[in-house]
């Protein structure tokens, strides 16, 4: 396949999964507006949420305050914010009109409908009333979007690129969430158990879909180094860090067996989730939760600069 | 019906209003539809046509970057002995276009015989000196035309234009059938549709016909198929969608300029294992971008030493760089002596009267009757920079002469015909507009093959004689009936 194309797979994934990132952020953050009385700390809240997206400077740069409908209006669809939600999905369908050679109609069809019927949603400015419906619709564009790709694309080359993007973005969403979030895993003096940091911790599960999860599997109580390793190192859970490094090394892997030899990026993309297995939650704490998430977002960058090289996405 | 379908030729209905026998059938079947259910069906067209992507480009209209082409679901039918007429005088007109090309870039015999004047290639930006003394692979110029045909009568089908650079609107021939297909199904039980859905195939097997020696002296060449790929500026291009669905249609990669070098001599595209030759380039890329080296320095849509490639035998180029020239609107009005001249034949279909105003005597009369010609820039296209002057205003004709007076050579004019009309749907019912025909031809040198119908245009505006999608015309299914 060209390299272009294979580039335009992987960025509508990206977008996709960025979108339906941004839309789960958004949510918490509007939940958390909801359950705090008091203006400052669910200010802090949406200041959280911007800096998650990486947006806090732009958004400062435009507004002087944190009031929530400004604040998820900018991040779902300023004309002015390049990392909106309706940039994402615009970005997302152009990519996809780029390979619409490489697709099939389902997945062509189900990424230009999410776009026209988000667009229509994105028209206006969206309203505390009529949030929850914008942010279920963009989910859905992600889910049916997957949906189509696993459903009715050919397991090849193409279907290979659009997962790696689907899960370097992935692995990249979950670590910056975290560590943003990071703190509220840290032990502290009030740390033991209080209510507050019971809704600190359901919200960071929340934010990447995993409090059901997490529940299941713990029978409902919480520790922060059980959610940390939870987030990190589960294989189980389809947003862990551990898991999306899986899921890009089978689908490399797929790409080394078609192609019938590797790239420079398998063997980056080895060490680097060799070094995930071996880790412990303990090791992770006792370095530091951040460094290590910074670490880890570099280490992701890299193997995603080095797959565009290897598979000459650009001249 | 309207009483305006009587001053012209009706495809539905004779002049005292009974429907021709080639629309019995269907009209019967028409009447006895729920007009709601038909306005139905027509939302749900326009519905389907928006999920799939079928969009076109206005060039400087930013608020509709992609804007439908409106379809209208009452097909234009032609019936079998109509279409076998046409198929004569098409596959004679085509084989004269490439007779010529041939001739124009090789010996120049129509002009040594005083048949073209050599004014009509002087200065002439579509004739393209590179292309002197080559042959492209297997003697075609013209791989893909597009016959722009419009009716005045029963039996009176005249050419008003030739494509022969790279003639758009195949995928709405497809669509418009598969539309039709899927809105009513049961009309294509009860009435015999020749079908035009292996368009795609009979592309992709011409062009394969087309391969560059390159090709066939490569290792192992011949044994694979040639490799194929279909060239478009990009998604911004108006007619990208249908760059798009031909490739896929095709089983041909879509390759942009940037996706392709000139490598140990032949025009590679880069993939994600490497740099792969392609053995014939189906190009939706004006002759002034496809070489930067060759042509205009400035084009970043083409590939820099293809042109080298393509005359030293590494690649073919369809359309054929240079074929311009044959659909020039200058060289149209010759195109009765050309086909007489390669043929032999006297022309099967007409030419629409054409006065050229380069000459002086036809200048002086399209002066003094501007107010009753269509005045068409040499030039121009998709209908941009002409004037039709019964529609036209007194501040608009004065204002054309001035242009014409300046560059007479610039323009011709004909006379303003009496295109033939057919019904479209509207919320009143049916309404009579003026349409053409752009049946679409391919060429090989397997021969010359005719997909029956092709591209029906017609304006949807009451009067209009503008077709054009850029213009606000439509588009309806084209039915051939079979024998």
């Amino acid at each position: 396949m060209l390299g272009r194309a294979a580039n335009g797979v992987f960025w509508m994934s990206r977008y996709l999964e960025r979108a339906e990132n941004t839309a789960r952020l958004i949510d918490v953050g509007f939940h958390l507006a909801l359950t705090r009385g008091n203006r400052q700390s669910q200010d802090e809240e949406w200041k959280s949420v911007l800096t998650t997206t990486g947006m806090l400077e732009d958004y400062c740069a435009k507004h002087d305050d944190f009031g929530g409908t400004q604040v998820f209006n900018y991040l779902l669809r300023d004309r002015d914010n390049p990392g909106s939600v309706l940039s994402m999905i615009e970005n997302a369908r152009t990519n996809a009109r780029v390979v619409r050679t490489s697709i099939t109609n389902s997945v062509w069809e189900t990424t230009n409908e999410g776009w026209m019927h988000l667009r229509d949603l994105l028209a206006r400015p969206v309203r505390e009333t009529n949030l929850g419906e914008v942010l279920r619709e963009i989910r859905r564009t992600g889910t049916l979007v997957r949906g189509a790709l696993e459903g009715t694309m050919l397991r090849n080359e193409v279907f290979n690129f659009a997962r790696i993007g689907t899960f370097i973005e992935r692995a990249d969403n979950t670590a910056r969430i975290l560590d943003v979030k990071y703190y509220v895993l840290l032990p502290s003096a009030a740390w033991v158990g209080s209510s507050l940091d019971n809704v600190q911790w359901d919200t960071l599960l929340r934010s990447v879909a995993g409090n059901r999860a997490y529940s299941w599997l713990n029978a409902g109580s919480m520790d922060p180094r059980g959610i940390a390793r939870f987030l990190i190192l589960d294989g189980q859970f389809p947003r862990s860090l551990l898991f999306s490094y899986e899921k890009i090394r089978s689908n490399m892997a797929g790409l080394a067996k078609e192609y019938g030899h590797e790239v420079p990026a398998h063997e980056l993309l080895r060490e680097a989730g060799a070094k995930l297995h071996q880790t412990t939650i303990e090791d992770i704490f006792e370095r530091g939760l951040h460094e290590f998430l910074q670490d880890f977002i570099g280490k992701t960058i890299e193997i995603g600069s080095a797959i565009a090289a290897d598979y000459r996405f650009s001249e | 019906m309207s009483a305006e379908s009587g001053t012209n030729f009706d495809e539905m209905l004779n002049a005292d209003g009974t429907v021709r026998p080639a629309y019995a059938e269907y009209r019967q079947w028409f009447d006895n539809q729920d007009k709601g259910w038909l306005r139905r069906q027509d939302a749900e067209a326009e519905r389907f046509f928006r999920r799939i992507g079928i969009t076109f480009n206005v060039y400087g209209d930013d608020a509709a970057e992609e804007r439908l082409i409106p379809f209208d679901m009452i097909p234009r039918i032609i019936t079998a002995r109509e279409w076998r007429k046409l198929t004569r005088g098409i596959e004679q007109r085509v084989r004269a276009l490439n007779a010529f090309l041939q001739d124009l870039y090789h010996r120049q015999e129509i002009i040594r015989s005083g048949r073209l004047p050599i004014e009509a290639l002087r200065n002439n930006e579509a004739f393209l000196s590179q292309m002197i003394g080559f042959t492209p692979p297997g003697g075609v110029y013209t791989h893909i035309v597009g016959i722009d045909l419009v009716r005045t009568g029963p039996d009176d089908f005249m050419v008003l234009e030739d494509n022969a650079r790279t003639p758009s609107g195949v995928s709405y021939m497809l669509e418009n059938r598969e539309t039709m297909m899927a809105m009513f199904p049961e009309l294509f039980t009860k009435i015999p549709v020749r079908p035009v859905s292996d368009y795609p195939r009979r592309l992709a097997r011409s062009l394969r016909a087309c391969a560059p020696p390159a090709y066939h002296s490569a290792k192992g060449g011949g044994g694979k198929n040639p490799v194929v790929a279909v060239l478009t500026p990009g998604i911004y291009n108006s007619a990208y969608f249908e760059h798009a669905f031909l490739a896929d249609q095709m089983g041909a990669e879509l390759v942009e300029g940037n996706d392709l070098r000139v490598v140990d001599g032949r025009v590679c595209m880069r993939t994600t294992t490497g740099y792969k030759a392609i053995d014939v380039i189906y190009r939706r890329v004006d002759d002034d971008y496809l070489d930067p080296l060759s042509f205009n320095p400035n084009s970043q849509l083409g590939v820099a030493g293809i042109f080298d490639v393509y005359r030293s035998g590494g690649v073919t180029i369809a359309n054929a760089p240079g074929t311009g020239i044959a659909d020039d609107k200058a060289i149209y009005s010759y195109m009765p002596e050309i086909v007489e001249f390669y043929t032999g034949e006297k022309p099967i279909l007409q030419n629409v009267p054409t006065w050229r105003c380069s000459e002086a005597d036809s200048l002086g009369y399209v002066l003094d009757n501007l107010a009753d010609l269509v005045v068409k820039e040499v030039h121009g296209s998709g209908g941009y920079g002409m004037l039709i002057g019964p529609t036209s205003s007194k501040k608009e004709i004065a204002d054309f002469e001035l242009k014409l007076r300046a560059k007479p050579g610039n323009y011709i004019a004909q006379p303003t015909l009496s295109l033939s009309t057919c019904p479209i749907f509207t919320k009143e019912g049916l309404a009579p507009r003026h349409l053409d025909l752009r049946p679409f031809v391919l060429v090989s040198p397997d021969g010359i093959d005719i997909t029956p119908g092709g591209l029906t245009r017609v304006a949807l505006k009451k009067g209009s004689l503008v077709v054009n999608s850029s213009q606000g015309g439509g588009t309806k299914d084209s039915w051939v009936l079979d024998e």
